[in-house]
């Protein structure tokens, strides 16, 4: 198996902006867990280790006092972000350390329950519908694009109380963040200052006009220890909703579509035995996980034999870990009724997602719809998938035929 | 439970989940809807005191195999 590109070597010097990594990172991710350095290093975009073996990555999640969520992207910040009237906004609680991170999570975690979510299940059954009813006469599609792309945008916006007609707007933003911003600080700022702008007048509008029922204005009564708490934290858990929300969300449907498009023998195992749904959507999230996450080193230590020392970046590969043969019998397999999956596409710790319940029922309900509407389809042109990667992976564009 | 009764009804399982460990994958939940649920902030609760009836116990083990934060313990 050829796992570099030239001048790439995946232990000392892997490069997760890669072309060939970004299409195909599982070949790489092997050659590191099975050296005798699981703990690869890189020089490139600021430095970074990253670990690949599942037992290390859940170390790093866990292990909150050592490996810090001062910086939580796989590039660091523009240096021009610690200016400007944001300069105080980050993304609790994704950016915060304990004690803080206690309330920062504690406050939003009641809007993610199980029940709380539930209440999005009808509006996004019908949000599938509608825009499969967009494509289907066509008898082809980008099921990235023109579907998964368009769900949990809409989704978040909906539960933000903002208007779903900016969709696209969000979209590029948070793109602006995630994708293209990671190695553009110009384009990173940008979306940044557009996504805490906007926010900023939500949050005016709602001081005016406070709405019932309102996730906005539920946030600025909020109060802890007995004060109101800071509108910076209000801006900061509105950007984190959008940014987290829809990227990763939206490149797992896409993720688990193209992988559908290539199964049949998985479709017709969904459409004859429903029951297998729940873990099927766990399976899909497994081998499919789409986030890295990074942590910065609080104190000099040794991780696995290796040095690292305070401000070091380390790269949480949750996809590596999630194909780690000492974890998961045959890793690269989708086995959809798999018994034992502590796959961790949502992390570990005190971060693991808040919004994981929303996100499973985002992901199951637009695989059951496009299934129901469109139980056989295949991509059109395997070679001319594109994907996304380096923070969030997934395809961006994929053409199938129905 | 006696001996006695141990010896007639086969070994009971009881469950519980480690409120410091558990950060709310929900995993249990999905696997053994009948044993976990959520509180709400969304980590566990065990909604069976006491033994869990015979023919969830399989469910109960597949909970347990899917935690990430290996926060449940069966006992028995
Ligand atoms: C399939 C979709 C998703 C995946 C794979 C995913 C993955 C993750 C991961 C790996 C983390 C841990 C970050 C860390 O350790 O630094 C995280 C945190 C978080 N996610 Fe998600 N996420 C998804 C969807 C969502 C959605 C829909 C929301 C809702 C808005 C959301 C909100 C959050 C929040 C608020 C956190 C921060 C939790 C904390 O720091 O305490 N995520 N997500
Ligand atoms: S799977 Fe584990 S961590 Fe998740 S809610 Fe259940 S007990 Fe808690």
């Amino acid at each position: 198996m050829t796992t570099t590109e030239p001048g790439f070597d995946p232990i000392s010097d892997y490069d997760i902006f890669a072309a060939s990594y970004i299409l195909d990172p599982f070949p790489v991710m092997d050659t590191i867990r099975e050296s005798d350095c699981p703990v690869a290093h890189t020089e490139r975009w600021g430095g970074s280790w990253m670990p690949t073996r599942y037992a290390d990555v859940v170390a790093v999640a866990q292990e909150h006092e050592t490996f810090t969520s001062q910086q939580i992207l796989v590039t660091a910040p523009p240096a021009a972000q610690a200016e400007g009237p944001y300069a105080a906004v980050a993304a609790p609680p994704i950016s915060s350390d304990p004690p803080e991170h206690h309330w920062h999570r504690r406050l939003i975690l009641p809007f993610f329950a199980p029940q709380a979510v539930a209440k999005f299940e009808d509006g996004t059954r019908e949000l599938c519908n509608r825009l499969i009813d967009g494509f289907i006469d066509r008898g082809e599609a980008d099921a990235a694009a023109d579907y998964a792309q368009q769900i949990p945008v809409r989704v978040i916006a909906t539960m933000l109380g903002v208007p779903t007609d900016l969709s696209d707007t969000f979209t590029g933003w948070v793109r602006g963040v995630l994708e293209a911003g990671l190695t553009d600080p110009k384009i990173r700022l940008e979306s940044r200052n557009n996504i805490l702008g906007f926010f900023k007048r939500e949050i005016d509008d709602r001081r005016a006009n406070p709405r019932e029922d309102d996730l906005i204005t539920t946030l600025l009564a909020s109060e802890v220890d007995g004060e109101r708490v800071p509108e910076e934290y209000v801006i900061g858990v509105c950007n984190l909703m959008l940014v987290a929300g829809v990227d990763t969300t939206w490149s797992s449907i896409g993720a688990s579509l193209w992988h559908l498009a290539q199964h049949p023998e998985h479709r017709r195992q969904l459409r004859d035995d429903p029951e297998l749904w729940p873990s099927a959507i766990e399976e899909l999230l497994r081998a499919y996980a789409p986030v890295t996450m990074a942590r910065i080193v609080a104190h000099d230590t040794e991780f696995q034999g290796c040095p690292m020392q305070a401000g070091d970046r380390v790269l949480m590969s949750f996809p590596a870990a999630n194909r780690d043969p000492r974890q998961f019998e045959r890793p690269d397999e989708v086995i959809l009724d798999r018994e034992h999956n502590r796959h961790v596409a949502f992390g570990a710790g005190i971060h693991r997602c808040a919004g994981s319940n929303l996100a499973r029922l985002e992901l199951r309900v637009a695989l059951q719809t496009f299934l129901a509407r469109i139980p056989e389809f295949e991509l059109v042109d395997p070679s001319s998938v594109t994907w996304a990667g380096g923070q969030v992976r997934g395809p961006r564009q994929c053409q199938v035929r129905f | 439970m006696t001996l006695g009764e141990r010896w007639t009804k086969g070994t009971s399982m009881r469950v519980r989940v480690d409120a410091d460990a558990c950060h709310g994958h929900q995993s249990c939940a999905i696997a053994a809807p009948e044993v976990f649920g959520a509180d709400d902030y969304g980590n566990a609760v065990v909604l069976i005191e006491g033994d869990i009836p015979t023919e969830l116990e399989a469910k109960v083990r597949r909970a347990e195999g899917n935690c990430p934060e290996r926060a449940i313990t069966i006992e028995g």
